[in-house]
């Protein structure tokens, strides 16, 4: 082995998928030097193979790639792919770690991703990208967009089998290949680790009972991912396996690996599939509106933030069936290849039916090699073989200075591995507070160019965004549109713009033909705008001459059926932004300090473990409570599934927060006004009948969920109907009811997946069953009925779900349209009984439960004071009234308002340790607000031009930041704007008589050379309609 | 569909949307917060609400479908309510027809009404904050005002007077012209014509050439 090279770093994270790019940018921008390390040739994991994410359908490689490229340009992060992590030693604080870095037989430096040895090389190798649908040649980059654009070979090369071919060698004009690489040994000292190694797909072919990998036309939902996918192997194409034709007629089928107790099968539920699955329904109707599809199911399991509406929108399609049923998949039949699965309905019995391709939602299990993977880093696992963690520090593992990140906790979605990054991020910045920016470095950029003086020179990059946008739109006519437009010098398409190498090409680009102004013409400014700004900085030239044309989500998305129209629509956007862009100015931005202080609103468990989270990591903290008692909702619970003893918990967790000295408490706190912005907020709140105000740089809004108080089912008057928190208040009270009850009955979905509240308030299954098996434990021979329209016990509450199951807890689903009906009766023996009837759909008949007492699940509901919570913060509320985050997928906990933060039920319900590790996340994103010193405002902000000025003083009248004031001048009082102060709406600019006053960026001109570019030929039309030659006027 | 982002709905000037009728597009469409949901401190889309209702109020006045102008607040998740409104919306337009072509509307010099109304542009901000300021930040205290008499007799004597002179002056810049000849462009009565005529005659902007018997600017006239 060569090589012996030592880095000495903060953080190392394990794991280059979504979390681990995560943990290692929040870390290095909060002052921490990190080594990424990942076993794979690029960084990107799973997300990267997805096509769509759900609920919004948002391509996942064009909202994941740009963290790539901030990963690969942020100076506090070294990437080491292709490497492994052979050994640790020390502990928390001071860790010495082994790596080795397999060969790729490429050297990295050397290498400029040109492609010539793809080309040239002889062998074809099934491509792991892809899953084995396509082939790719033996050396290849892993994907377009891979970080670092290296190619890697693989051990099928000719040479490395037998020596016998290396005709890339001779190709390379880099002389980057090195076939007699050898695998290279580093060692690492860090303070602290991440642990991020995600999950592995279920094999099905390891069981062999869906017929996979012995039916060709049965694939896996990742396979179908990405044969959905414009990167996939056939370019977008849906073509099954056998014969390379259209599918007409897709079966998709659920819980394939997980919800089973069977060998091989994993026990709990894997709590993404159903999502996905109607994600890849309506994907799959996308590419052919006349597709049927077979959903074959268990329960609905649409449990997440606008899961309900998604599944709703899956639904409504044509052509669209879902089936609940068990099914097994039976033959291949000779000739058509295609398949069958045999299934039962209530109303057809058996049936066996034929598809002609059957995609298997197969679960998330443990990463391959999790238990050497543990062994190494020396921390345990849990039953089910995912990493073991403290339900109530759920990041935590169970060595200190070992950190858990993303899907290693067990299966979630891409949010929640988001969430947990971030936590990681606070906890490791935690432990690690005292070195915070010993080794990170800033950024260097080339010296700005003056291009003052210049004609513009505008550059066009169209993006094809794989076939995103290549399908629709005719990409090179385009380019060659751009080309005849004034200004424009230079026009080029690109496969992926968003790619390093491409990114790369613009700046090199700027620079060797001396542009000025840059368009890419591709997807949304609120994804990639920072990018291709920092791309303009790296190519010399200030980064405000930058626009961003979207013919993405603009045109090729919303016209993916008229081709030709979208393809003049692009050239009109382009058009648009071209001249536009013509018009832009150099921009000068702003530091503003940072005021390391953050306010929480909320002290419930979430807003405790933010606090706590932020005073360890050295920040001082406001915690306000709008009640005299610190714990919020968490007092009326007694213990969680998971494990927590709640009210043990909560003593302990309110007494750091007491003892903590960094961290001030106000009880009984309103808050009366928040202003400020960013770094600088100021927040008046009365607290104990004094006002106080608190300057603070980041809030954490965690301002929790109200039970819905139930209007049905007689709640409210009959003592004997209760909800689920108040059955939880009586089992703790011992109360005779619950110990020598002989019958309960739990109603589900109380408030909650109706007209009022179109959501699933995703914890009163969990809660049931919670419940169902204290009752059970305090009452063996209770009989207990759950009536239920879809048991969602996502996860591991699963195994509380058999449980009770097992303990005989029956279970019985109603329909929305047929609910339960409660009523009070005597039952045969003249005992005083409530009544509920409810259908039963198995039965065929309508059965009459006798219950002692009825227990409702009713909803969480976003809790009364959230929107006037958001009116002060300035943030935004879901249609359901729960917080809205800044990005579903990617920005979890931010909120599109700088520097203010969420967690816990206020974003939407969720079980005590989601919201504690989502509470961590929180802290960890405002830590990498307030570990900086400054903040950049930016420079688009409003000026005044004292000649115009008629000093009416409107301007100031409509700036409620004061950003403008009268300034005596030579000319006498005129406007003048503090552009610190000012936030860029530009209201000044509207209301000015006299057109004194601009804002940069947004200027009138820039806006109505816009308005007429976007008529062909640009504003000059001749009179609309001359009615009469001569009297046109 | 063509998109142009602003910062705040409040940005959106009258001047851009009737550039963009000028420019013969068929509608015109704001998206904002909700009101009382600004996500500035500034409330800029009650300010674009106010704009919007008195822009409608010009474009009955010049024979144009208000409907053809929209303002909607829409956070930013609720996606699905967005592409409804524009569906809507795109479909209304389409039932309306080609700009100026729609159910009541009058194409007739409808460049040179429009143009008048971008001249008038600077005019109507001091108008719009000096008579037009509503007290109260409520969408149906907007809507109630720009619907009642007091705004009807305001836009009357504020805006449709000096649109039409300004249109006058528009004209006589390109030749003398008669009243009668004033009426029959203009599609106004002669005593509505008169009236218009002397009041600019007053105000210095027009003269009456006695030697061809028309009107023509003032030599001096003041911009309007």
């Amino acid at each position: 082995m060569a090589g012996d090279g030592i880095i000495i770093g903060d953080v190392m994270v394990v794991g280059g998928g979504i979390s681990g790019i995560q943990a290692a940018l929040d870390l290095a921008s909060s002052g921490f030097r990190v080594c990424l390390v990942e076993k794979s040739p690029t960084i990107g994991g799973k997300m990267a193979q997805l096509d769509k994410t759900f609920p919004t359908n948002d391509c996942s490689m064009c909202i994941e790639s740009p963290k790539f490229i901030e990963c690969d340009r942020h100076p506090n992060i070294e990437i080491l792919t292709y490497t492994e992590v052979e050994r640790v030693e020390g502990e928390a604080g001071d860790f010495k770690v082994t790596l080795r870095k397999k060969p790729r037989y490429i050297d990295e430096d050397r290498c400029k991703g040109c492609t010539t040895c793809v080309e040239y090389c002889p062998v074809r190798v099934p491509d792991p990208f892809n899953q084995g649908l396509s082939s790719n040649k033996a050396v290849h980059i892993y994907f377009s967009q891979a970080v670092p654009l290296v190619p890697y070979i693989n051990e099928r090369c000719l040479y490395l089998e037998d020596r016998k071919c290396s005709i890339c060698m001779g190709v390379c004009k880099n002389d980057a290949i090195d076939l007699n690489q050898k695998a290279e040994r580093l060692e690492l000292d860090v303070g602290a680790i991440v642990l991020a190694p995600g999950y592995e797909a279920f094999d099905p072919g390891l069981r062999g009972d869906y017929g996979y990998g012995r039916f060709r036309n049965v694939v896996t939902s990742l396979d179908f991912e990405r044969l959905l996918c414009a990167t996939g192997p056939h370019e977008g194409e849906i073509l099954r396996p056998s014969d390379g034709k259209h599918p007409h007629k897709i079966a998709w089928i659920h819980c394939v690996g997980s919800r089973q107790v069977i060998e091989g099968g994993s026990s709990y539920c894997s709590s993404v599939c159903w999502s996905y699955i109607q994600k890849q329904v309506i994907l799959a109707k996308d590419h052919d509106p006349d597709a049927e599809a077979a959903i074959f199911h268990n329960d609905v399991r649409s449990y997440g933030k606008d899961f309900e509406r998604f599944y709703q929108r899956a639904e409504k399609l044509p052509g669209v069936r879902f089936i609940r049923s068990y099914v097994s998949v039976g033959r291949e039949m000779p000739g058509t290849k295609n398949v069958t699965i045999k299934y039962a309905t209530a109303d057809d019995g058996v049936k066996e039916e034929e598809f002609d391709l059957v995609v298997l939602g197969v679960g998330l299990n443990p990463p391959a090699g999790a238990g050497t993977f543990a062994g190494l880093f020396g921390v345990e696992l849990d039953s089910h073989g995912f990493c073991k963690v403290d339900p109530a520090n759920p990041v935590q593992s169970t060595r200190p200075g070992i950190f858990v990140s993303g899907a290693f906790q067990g299966p979630m979605d891409i949010p929640e591995a988001v969430v947990t990054a971030s936590a990681a991020g606070a906890l490791a910045g935690g432990l690690l507070k005292s070195r915070r920016g010993d080794l990170a470095k800033e950024r260097v950029y080339p010296p700005e160019r003056d291009v003052s003086g210049e004609k513009p020179r505008v550059g066009v990059f169209v993006c094809h965004c794989g076939a995103n946008i290549g399908r629709v739109v005719d990409v090179p006519s385009v380019v060659d549109y751009a080309l005849t437009l004034d200004g424009v010098v230079h026009a080029e398409e690109g496969l992926f713009i968003c790619s390093t190498d491409a990114a790369e090409q613009i700046a090199n680009t700027i620079r060797d033909k001396g542009l000025n102004r840059v368009v890419v013409a591709a997807c949304t400014p609120r994804t990639h705008e920072p990018l291709f700004r920092d791309t303009l900085r790296e190519g010399g030239i200030n980064q405000y001459f930058f626009d961003m044309a979207n013919i993405r989500e603009h045109c090729s998305w919303v016209h993916s059926r008229q081709k030709e129209e979208a393809t003049g629509k692009a050239k009109d956007i382009v058009r648009m932004s071209v001249a536009r862009t013509a018009r832009l100015e150099p921009l000068r931005e702003y530091d503003l300090p940072v005021d390391k202080t953050a306010l929480v609103v909320g002290g419930g468990p979430a807003g405790m473990t933010s606090a706590l989270a932020l005073a360890g990591q050295g920040f001082e903290v406001h915690l306000a409570e709008k009640e005299s008692a610190l714990g919020g909702m968490a007092r009326r619970i007694r213990r969680t599934l998971d494990g927590i003893d709640v009210q043990a918990y909560l003593r302990d967790l309110i007494a750091r927060v007491y003892r903590n000295p960094m961290i001030r408490v106000h009880h009984d706190a309103v808050i009366g006004d928040v202003s400020g912005y960013v770094g600088n907020f100021t927040t008046t709140l009365q607290s104990a009948g004094s006002a106080i105000v608190i300057r603070h740089g980041a809030a954490i809004l965690a301002t929790g969920a109200d039970e819905y108080r139930p209007a049905e089912h007689l709640y409210g008057r009959d003592a004997r109907v209760m909800t689920q928190l108040e059955l939880e208040d009586r089992i703790a009270a011992k109360d005779g009811l619950v110990s020598c009850g002989r019958s309960a009955v739990m109603i589900q979905c109380v408030g909650c997946r109706d007209a009022d509240r179109n959501y699933c308030a995703r914890i009163c299954c969990g809660h049931a069953m919670k419940n169902a098996l204290d009752l059970k434990r305090v009452n063996p021979g209770m009989e207990i009925y759950v009536l239920f329209r879809d048991m969602r016990t996502y996860g591991y509450i699963e195994d509380a779900y058999r449980e009770a199951a097992e303990r005989d807890v029956k279970f019985v689903r109603f329909e929305p349209g047929d609910p339960p009906v409660v009523e009070p009766a005597s039952d045969d023996g003249g005992r005083p009984v409530l009544r509920v009837t409810v259908p039963d759909s198995i039965l065929g008949r309508k059965l009459a439960l006798d219950a002692d007492f009825v227990v409702l699940s009713a909803a969480a509901v976003p809790s009364a004071g959230s929107r006037e919570i958001a009116r002060l913060f300035k943030v935004a509320l879901s249609p359901d009234g729960f917080f809205q985050e800044a990005h579903v997928k990617l920005r979890p906990v931010d909120f599109a308002a700088d520097g203010v933060f969420l967690c816990g039920t206020a974003h939407y319900p969720k079980h005590l340790s989601e919201a504690i590790r989502q509470a961590y996340g929180a802290a960890g994103r405002a830590a990498c607000l307030l570990s900086r010193d400054t903040v950049t405002a930016s420079g688009s902000v409003c000026e005044a031009d004292e000649d115009k000025c008629v000093s009416c003083g409107a301007c100031i009248r409509a700036c409620a930041y004061g950003a403008i004031e009268f300034r005596e001048t030579p000319k006498g009082r005129k406007a003048g704007i503090n552009p610190v102060l000012c936030k860029g709406d530009g209201l000044c600019n509207t209301v000015c008589p006299a057109s004194a006053i601009s804002l940069k960026h947004y200027t009138d001109e820039e806006i109505l050379d816009q308005i007429d570019a976007a008529v062909p030929g640009g504003g000059s039309t001749p009179d609309l309609v001359p009615a009469r030659p001569g009297f046109g006027g | 569909m063509r998109l142009i982002r602003v910062m705040c709905s409040g940005r959106v000037d009258l001047a851009f949307v009737i550039r963009a009728f000028r420019n013969g597009m068929d509608g015109v469409f704001i998206g904002g917060c909700r009101l009382n949901e600004c996500h500035y401190i500034t409330d800029g889309n009650y300010h674009a609400l106010g704009m919007v209702l008195l822009c409608k109020s010009i474009m009955e006045h010049i024979k144009l479908s208000p409907e053809r102008l929209r303002i909607e607040g829409i956070s930013a998740g609720e996606g699905i309510l967005f592409a409804g409104v524009m569906n809507e919306f795109a479909k209304r337009l389409k039932d309306l027809g080609p700009l100026g072509k729609g159910p009541g509307e009058d194409a007739t010099n409808l460049g040179a009404k429009l143009d008048a109304v971008a001249r008038l542009v600077p005019y109507l901000r001091l108008v719009e904050r000096e008579r037009f300021g509503i007290g109260v930040k409520s969408g149906e205290a907007y809507e109630k005002f720009y619907a009642s008499g007091e705004f009807r007799r305001l836009f009357k004597e504020l805006v449709a007077d000096k649109l039409a002179i300004g249109r006058i002056m528009a004209l006589l810049r390109k030749r003398p012209l008669t009243t009668g000849e004033i009426s029959e462009i203009m599609g106004l009565s002669p005593s509505e014509t008169a009236t218009h005529m002397n009041r600019s005659s007053m105000q210095g902007l027009v003269r009456f050439d006695a030697a061809i018997g028309r009107y023509v600017p003032a030599a001096d006239e003041g911009a309007v």
